[in-house]
Formats: structure tokens, sequence, C-alpha cells
């Protein structure tokens, strides 16, 4: 005989525990009441309509939900939203939310076709934006490595690769160049 | 030696490296994903799903369920009996399929019961909730002794786990193999991998106005087989409107995938209420609609002395999991180039489908034309190494030439034209494979360094047509002809252009970018200025839907098709107003003017202020308005011969392509690193090349996938073990090499503007180059690989086996 497994604790609150958080979301205070259990990237999908963090697998391995937390990259399904409190959150819309106004890290993407579905796209584009922030040089080696913690299932990642260096000479400068004038804002 | 330049006609948009006009919205994070679509009351589903490969379910306890705050209602199999029919399903009718598993489950990870609470947290607390008892039943792993008789039975009203069995002879393979100076055999296993898009499948389905159900999902082809899932609801197909929705990539996951929209839409009649269920990875992995290809042949193929093959003969057993949901199509699309570029004439091939207690299989990038190009490719290396042949050279011996197409291949199917020596040429140019030959012996000898340079081609069959749904039957029960695809064209009054699709066809290809790019050359305006969308079901014209690598050529088709249409009209109405013959007339950059007087014209603005508010002002009977509509059919289908010995022309639209690899394989640890890698594709005329070697790329990542890393693997208990990505191992970018691509380019006779389907040929080519160039590092231990996924622990087991019997 075979029994699904379950939890026979009758009294789990099913969600009921709540706090408040406090944090700044793409330069903007929030302040919200949220179950405990909510993880980050929950919550900024449905607290807070950011859309934009997808979840390909929510445990942890395909990155598709990063963002990037005080600057650095989070896996936000990993973590809970209480968590982030009194932090800096930034999604891609911390780049540009405007379709006609893109960051230059999201028009390189598109002159490289670094996409195809979208979904990973959001998370690589942080990801770019946190490895080209000081201003360094990579290897397209090094940028390989750099993003290889997000998977990406429809591009074979070099035109990710092209579109991560792409960005990386406009934010830098020279020909075609234009400054990420958004960095923390 | 470089290709000869193919002449086409020169296009001033096709055929440029035009940014995708899908990209804005995705790179703000705004591609409207089905898990993005809220709507007021809402509620969401978890799925119990089996810990059992095969068991009776005896009893489903839901009342702790119930109890807890936010859980609507828990819905089983008893449900589903009472108020569905079985899904849709082109399989045996006694191989029956619900969303929710009936009676019994044959397979870890069938849906056992729905939760639908006020929040997806809820749901999965009231999955946790419930209590299922199941009295297991023996449990079927090997396909092949599944089709043993003592094997216990998946579904009894079937009688045998045997799906599907027979045998095609094409020529007559007893004489090409005893013709032949050579015969060499092999038994060969391609295991599981799937499409595993980074999105899951998903639907949100909710009752709509007058009673109609409308279901949003990211699944695809359902303008063409909406009304199958109208049948398994028990509505009638009027009452269900299905609103396409963009994919996040599907690669043959998301097509036809019917039990995610289904349920969503048995979940939201039996609540009333709106009810999203999207899969999570979990879900996905044990339970998507479409595990790939499991397959495990015996075959043999003839050569003569100098290289030339005589024929193939075929014995395959497919694991097909528990049910039978697409019937054997995924070898249908063996059939379509069962020769690769070849000329033998005489194959045999002997299909049996077995049931087993796995995840049922569907589609996956390529259709199973992967897996026989694999099988194909792995023979003739086999064939050219006991010859002393370069695999570069025993191909081009053995190659269709250009003078000979259209080319019938044995069994019936076209293709319809090529140039595989220019492919093979060009890729030879683009790598110095005498340098690496020398490389090899210099790394060998004096490093103790193990690489090896593989080398293989494939077909890129494209454009399917419906004949190959049934051809495999003597008496089929619906010998369907049609599959075509549909777009209309709308000038609105001020001239801006609309264009809709007629089916789901955004899943990570460009079906955007390319139909934009079709109106562009049609009437000289700029892709971006043409807004796209997709109609639903209720409005959507006849819509076969992308997959096997039709889309392109298909929406080119319908859009220019309707282009030609709404030029007229408008030529027409310039030639009342201007009151010259519509003859001495001609659209260029969206003007209408007098040929050889330019100065005299009409801008589309005058020309659609005309159409849509001056009737008067109009041609006499001509409607007013601006919108076109064009259903583009099969470009090329023929029917089967009544005793199918000739399966007809079912997918005629062939590319080609030819890959080279240089890896080193570590004999110690198994690990491969590679060191360059080439690939040439012939996809037709080119629509846009960045797009078109990104889907090179994208495919040959995933062959890279299905040949080192990735599995779907079962014990031998039948439990599912690649549960999550920790287990199921989707290439990173550290695994992908940079590929190096190059195109010829021969146009197809029988498409708009020459264009092949491209969006397959790298995942079809991948597993055998990689598999020869293992073959190749490590010839001196005997190495050939026989079975995928070969993972480093296969590699080095070999090794070691041949080192100790030496
Ligand atoms: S969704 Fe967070 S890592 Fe996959
Ligand atoms: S673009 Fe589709 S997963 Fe990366």
């Amino acid at each position: 005989m075979t029994t699904s497994e379950h939890s026979t604790d009758l009294d789990t609150r099913y969600g009921s525990d709540t706090r408040t958080v406090t944090l700044r979301v793409n330069g903007r205070g929030v302040t919200r009441e949220v179950a405990t259990r909510t993880t980050l990237a929950d919550f900024l999908r449905d607290d807070l309509d950011l859309v934009s963090v997808h979840l390909g697998c929510e445990h942890g391995v395909c990155g598709c939900c990063t963002v990037l937390l005080d600057g650095g990259s989070v896996r936000s399904c990993l973590m809970l939203a209480v968590q982030a409190g009194g932090q800096e959150v930034e999604t891609v819309e911390s780049l540009s939310p405007d379709q006609d106004r893109l960051h230059p890290i999201q028009q390189a993407f598109a002159e490289e076709q670094g996409l195809q579905c979208g979904f990973c796209t959001p998370a690589m584009a942080l990801r770019a934006r946190e490895i080209l922030a000081d201003g360094k040089e990579w290897t397209d080696e090094e940028v390989r490595q750099e993003i290889s913690g997000i998977l990406c299932r429809c591009t074979g990642y070099q035109n990710i690769i092209n579109a991560v260096q792409n960005a990386g000479r406009k934010l830098r400068g020279g020909p075609g160049a234009a400054r990420d004038e958004t960095k923390g804002s | 030696m470089a290709a000869p330049d193919i002449e086409k006609p020169r296009y001033k948009y096709i055929g440029a490296d035009r940014k995708r006009v899908e990209d804005p919205r995705l790179l703000v994070g705004r591609g409207g994903f089905i898990a993005d679509l809220k709507m007021q009351g809402l509620l969401h589903a978890a799925i119990l799903r089996s810990p059992a490969p095969h068991a009776r379910i005896v009893s489903i306890d839901t009342s702790e369920a119930l109890q807890i705050p936010g859980v609507v209602a828990v819905l089983t199999g008893e449900d589903v009996k009472a108020h569905m029919n079985p899904c849709m399903n082109f399989g045996p009718p006694t191989i029956a399929q619900y969303p929710i598993a009936v009676d019994k489950v044959r397979y870890v990870g069938e849906a056992v019961a729905a939760v639908v609470a006020e929040s997806r947290y809820t749901a999965e607390d009231g999955v946790e909730a419930l209590v299922a008892e199941f009295e297991d039943l023996p449990v079927v792993t090997d396909p092949r002794k599944a089709l043993e008789p003592e094997s216990a039975l998946l579904h009894d009203d079937h009688g045998s786990n045997l799906g599907y069995e027979r045998t095609f002879e094409f020529g007559d393979i007893s004489r090409a193999l005893s013709d032949a100076d050579l015969v060499v055999e092999d038994t060969l296993h391609w295991g599981r991998s799937a499409g595993m898009p980074m999105e899951t499948s998903g639907a949100t389905a909710r009752p709509g106005l007058n009673g109609v159900l409308e279901i949003h999902c990211n699944s695809l082809n359902f303008s063409y087989l909406q009304f199958l899932v109208a049948n398994a609801l028990k509505i009638p197909s009027n009452k269900l409107t299905m609103q396409p929705v963009p994919a996040g990539g599907s690669f043959g996951s998301k097509f036809t995938a019917h039990k995610v929209p289904t349920l969503a839409g048995f979940l939201a009649l039996r609540t009333g209420r709106p009810v999203s269920y999207v899969e999570d990875r979990l879900d996905h992995l044990m339970n998507s609609d479409h595990h790939g290809s499991d397959r495990y042949y015996e075959a043999k193929m003839g050569v003569t002395a100098d290289g030339m093959i005589t024929g193939l003969d075929i014995d395959v057993v497919d694991d097909y999991g528990a049910y039978l949901q697409f019937g054997v199509g995924t070898h249908g699309n063996a059939f379509s180039q069962a020769v690769g570029p070849y000329t033998f004439r005489d194959l045999k091939y002997r299909l049996r489908a077995a049931l087993t207690n796995k995840c049922q299989q569907g589609a996956y990038r390529g259709f199973g034309s992967e897996v026989h190009n694999w099988v194909l490719e792995r023979m003739v290396d086999k064939a050219a190494a006991e010859l002393g042949l370069e695999p570069e050279e025993i191909r081009r011996r053995n190659f269709i030439q250009q003078d000979q197409f259209p080319y019938k291949i044995p069994g019936g199917n076209i293709y319809d034209s090529g140039n595989y020596p220019a492919v093979l040429d060009k890729a030879l140019g683009m790598i110095d494979l005498e340098y690496w030959r020398t490389e090899q012996q210099r790394l060998r000898e004096q490093e103790g360094r193990y690489i090896g340079i593989g080398l293989a081609t494939t077909q890129e069959r494209s454009v399917f047509s419906s004949t190959e749904f049934w051809f495999w039957f003597d008496e089929p029960a619906f010998p369907i002809t049609s599959s075509p695809e549909s777009a209309t064209i709308t000038i609105d009054p001020t001239g801006q252009f609309q264009l809709q699709l007629h089916c789901q066809s955004m899943w990570g290809n460009s079906p955007e970018t390319v139909s934009t790019t079709v109106v562009a050359e049609e009437f000289g305006v700029e892709p971006e200025s043409v807004n796209v969308s997709y109609a639903d079901t209720a409005h959507a014209l006849p819509g076969t839907g992308p997959g096997g690598s039709r889309y392109t050529v298909m929406v080119a088709g319908a859009v220019r098709g309707a282009g030609r249409k709404l030029k007229k009209k408008l030529i027409d109405i310039a030639a009342h107003t201007l009151e010259v013959a519509a003859e001495d007339l001609e659209l260029v950059d969206a003007r209408v003017q007098v040929k050889g007087a330019p100065e005299k014209s009409l801008g589309l603005p005058e020309l659609a202020a005309s159409a849509y508010f001056f009737a008067l002002n109009l041609p006499p009977s001509m409607e007013s308005g601006l919108e076109e509509s064009y259903t583009y059919d099969h470009p090329y289908t023929t029917l089967p011969s009544p005793d199918r010995t000739d399966l007809g022309v079912f997918y005629p639209i062939v590319g080609h392509a030819c890959h080279i690899a240089v890896l080193e394989v570590d004999p110690d640890t198994g690990q491969t690193a590679f060191h360059d890698y080439v690939a040439v594709h012939d996809a037709g005329t080119v629509v846009n090349p960045k797009s078109l070697d990104g889907h090179v790329t994208g495919g040959a990542a995933q062959g890279l996938g299905s040949t080192l890393y990735e599995e779907l693997a079962y014990d031998a208990d039948g439990q599912f073990t690649s549960s999550t990505f920790m287990d199921y191992l989707v290439p990173t970018a550290n695994e992908v090499p940079p590929f190096r691509i190059g195109h010829v380019e021969t146009p197809s006779p029988y498409t708009e503007y020459g264009i092949k389907g491209g969006g397959e040929g790298g995942r079809l080519v991948t597993p055998s180059v990689v598999s020869a160039a293992i073959d190749d590092a490590l010839r001196e231990y005997g190495m050939r690989v026989r079975e995928l996924p070969v993972k480093p622990a296969d590699i080095v087991e070999a090794v070691q086996g041949a080192m100790a019997r030496s």
C-alpha cells in the first residue's frame, strides 16, 4: 500500500502569520503587511505587480527570478519577503520600464538578439548590470562564467554574451556609448 | 574551398539583420506570460501527484483539506469521470487519458487530485492535507519487457502494452544487405529528454458571458484543435474560446499541450469561478504533456567496398510511457528524411510503440527526426570506420546531387531542393581539419591528451502536412489533408497597419518579426510600425500553429497572400481616383504611383480615408474598408498510396546542415571540452540571419544537453529520479561552446520567397557530431557511443573496461 505524504500538523497556521516589511524597490520606499512565508519573488510579483520577476523552478537553480539586492544578484524564490526588509531591491524595471526608452543594457540585448522567449531576460539583464557596474572589461570567457548561474533554454548563450559585451562598451564609453544614468538612483 | 554563391532575388527587408519587433516588451519584463495574467476573483490550483508508478486509487480523503480556510474545492478522478470525456487523443481509443487519473495511476507524477483555493499557497496547503491510498500494481519500466505476454497491463481496455506495430519496407532490404560488401550492425538507445522551457505550461480559465468558457493558455495549436478540448469538457465548441498567450519557450513541450488548459477549464466549470493552474517545475518535469523520444534500436546498414550505402534496416521499440496521445507521429518525422541526404533506396523500418509506467511522450524539437538522424549517422560513422574512410568522404560519396531535385525518397516524401556538397565544403572551409588531425596526433603522443573530431550532417525537414497524422493506418478514421495558416492585414483609416495572426505562435521564435518583415517587403513600411495581434479561437481563421519548423514558411505565405489582395484593392481605389488603368499603377514605398510617373501618386492615408469614409469615391460595388485575409494551404501535400508503399509528400521543404566539432575528452574523468565547433545550415532564403543563428545555437545547445547531460530518468521500480533542476541538467553557459555558424542558401521552389524552416536543425545534428567526436577521441579504447545521454561515468567505464580487457 502506498500512501501520499502529508502533514499531520493541523495546527499549521496556513500563512496567517504576518509581519510588516519596509524596503526600497526600484528606488521607491515600500511598506507592506506580508505573510511571513511569502517569498520575495511572490511579493514582488503579486503584491507589487513586478511580473518581470519570472519563476522558472522555485528551487533556486534556474536563476530566472534573479533580482539585485543592494546591488548584488540574489534568487528571489529562495528568500522570504521579510528577509529583504531595510534593503534595496532592483528588478529589470530599474533599468528602464519604458519600451521606447530602453537602458543601454536593454538596447544591447535587442541589438545582439540576446533573447528569444524573454523569460530569462530580466534576470540576465540584471546580472549584466551587476557585472558591468564597476566598468571592468571582461573577456567572453569570463562573461560566460559570470552568467552561468542563470539558465537560458532558448539562445545557447552566445548572443547573451555578445549583448553583455556590447552593453559594456556602451556603458564604458567610446563609439555609440551611453552612460548608465540610472545607476545608483 | 568556399561554397558557390547561389543566386536569389534581392529583397529589401528579408535577409537583413534587423532587430526583433518582439524584444522591447520582453526587455522591460512585460512578455504577457500566463502567470502574469490576473483577474478579479481568481482562484489557484495545485495538484496532488501520484507517488506510485502503477496503482489502483483506493481512496482520497479530502476532509482535512476542505477545512483549510481559503480552500474552495477538491476535485478527483471521480469528478472527472462524472463530467468529462477523455482528453484529445490521436492514439488508439482504448488508451484513454483524463487530466486527473481515473481509477488508477500509471506513472509517478500523474495527477490524482486538484485543490482549488484562494491562493496558490493555500492550494498547496490543501494538497499537503489530502490523504490518498493506493493499492500498488506490478510495475512495467522496460519497454521491451512490456511487450512480453506476462507483463502487467497498463490499459485493460487495450489488452496489451503494444500501442502500435507496423513494418514498412521501401525497396528490397534483404537484397540491399546481401548485395553489400559490408553490413554494420548496432544496438542503440536514445534516452529521454524534453524541451524543458524556462516557463512551464499554464492556463487560466474563466466562465465568461453567455455561458462561454474562456481559457487563456500558453499552449499552441488551438486554432486547429480547440474543438477537441471542448469535446473533453463536454461543451459545444462555440461555448469555448481559447485565448492565446505568449509562451516562454516551448521547443515542442507546449505543442498541443492540452492537459493543462483542459484541466483549468474543468476546474473553472466546476467551481464557476476563474481558476489559474500553472505547473511548477516539479509538475513539469514529471508530468509535462511531453517527454521526448525514448527509443531502443537494432540497426543494420549495408555498404559497398567503396563506401556506397546500400540500405538501412531499423527495428525500433519506442517507450511512449503510459499514454499514446499523438500516436506515433514522432516516427513519421523519421520517415520524412529516413535516408538522410544519401542516395540509397532500400529501407526497412519496424516500429513497436510500447506502453510503460512513465510519463507520456510528445514533441521535442526534431519530433523524432533527430533520433533517427543520430541512428543513421552513427551507422554511417561505423561503416566509415570499418572501411577506413574519413567521415566527410563517405558522406560526400553518398550525397544526393543538385541535379536530382526535387528528389523523391524511399517512402514517398520529396526533398524540394538542396546543395549538400556546398554545405559540406563551406563547413570544411571554416575549419582546418588537417591541422586538427595533426594536432590530435601530437597531443596524443606528446601530452597524453585525447581530442576527437566529429563530422555529421542532417536533413532539416520542415512544414509538415496533416497526412502524416494518419498514413499509419489502412483505414484511418479521419484522413485529414489540411494544415493551413492564415493572416489578416488591415490598414486602418489613418493608413497604419494591423496584422492579425490566427494562432498562438510566440514561443521564443519571432513570428511577429517574420510577419512584419513580409508586410514591410510587400508595402514598403517599416516592420516596427506594424502592430501584431493574435486571434482567439472564436475569431481565428484556419491556422495549424507552429511546429515542425513550419511557421516561418507558412506565415510568410499567408501574409504575402493577404498582402496581394490588399494591394490590389489599394491599386483599384487609386486607379479609380486617378483615372488611370490599374495596370499602369504600382505600389512603391507605401504609395501607389503611376509607373514611370511617380509624382502622380497617392499615399496610404489618402487611400485609407477613401476606403473608410468616402464610399461614393470608390469604384462601383467595392466594399468599404481595407482589410484582407488569406489562408495559405500547405504548399505541397499528396495522398499516400492505399497500400502505404508510398506515404506521399508530407514534409517536402527540406534544408540541410553539416556540423564539425573538435572535442577533448579526459579518459580519467569523462569530462569533455570543445576546442572548436562549426555549424553550417541551409534553410533556404534566410529571413533574419541573426535570428536564425540564434535558433541554430539554441538548438545545438539542446542537442548537446540530450547528448551529454539531460535525462528524465526512472529507476527499475518506476520511481522518477529527475524531479528537480538539480537532477535534470539543463546546460549552463559553461557547457555550451561558442558555435561558429555559416549559411548556404538554396531557396525552396515551393514556398514564398524560397524560405525553408530552420527552427530545429541545431538539435538535429549535435548528438551525432558529439557522439562521433567522443568515439574519435577514444578510438584506441574502442569507444563507441551507443546510448544517450553519455555521461562522464559512462566514458570512464568504457575506458576502464577496455583497459581491463587489454
Ligand atoms: S525560480 Fe528562482 S532559481 Fe529558479
Ligand atoms: S530567452 Fe528564453 S529562456 Fe532565455
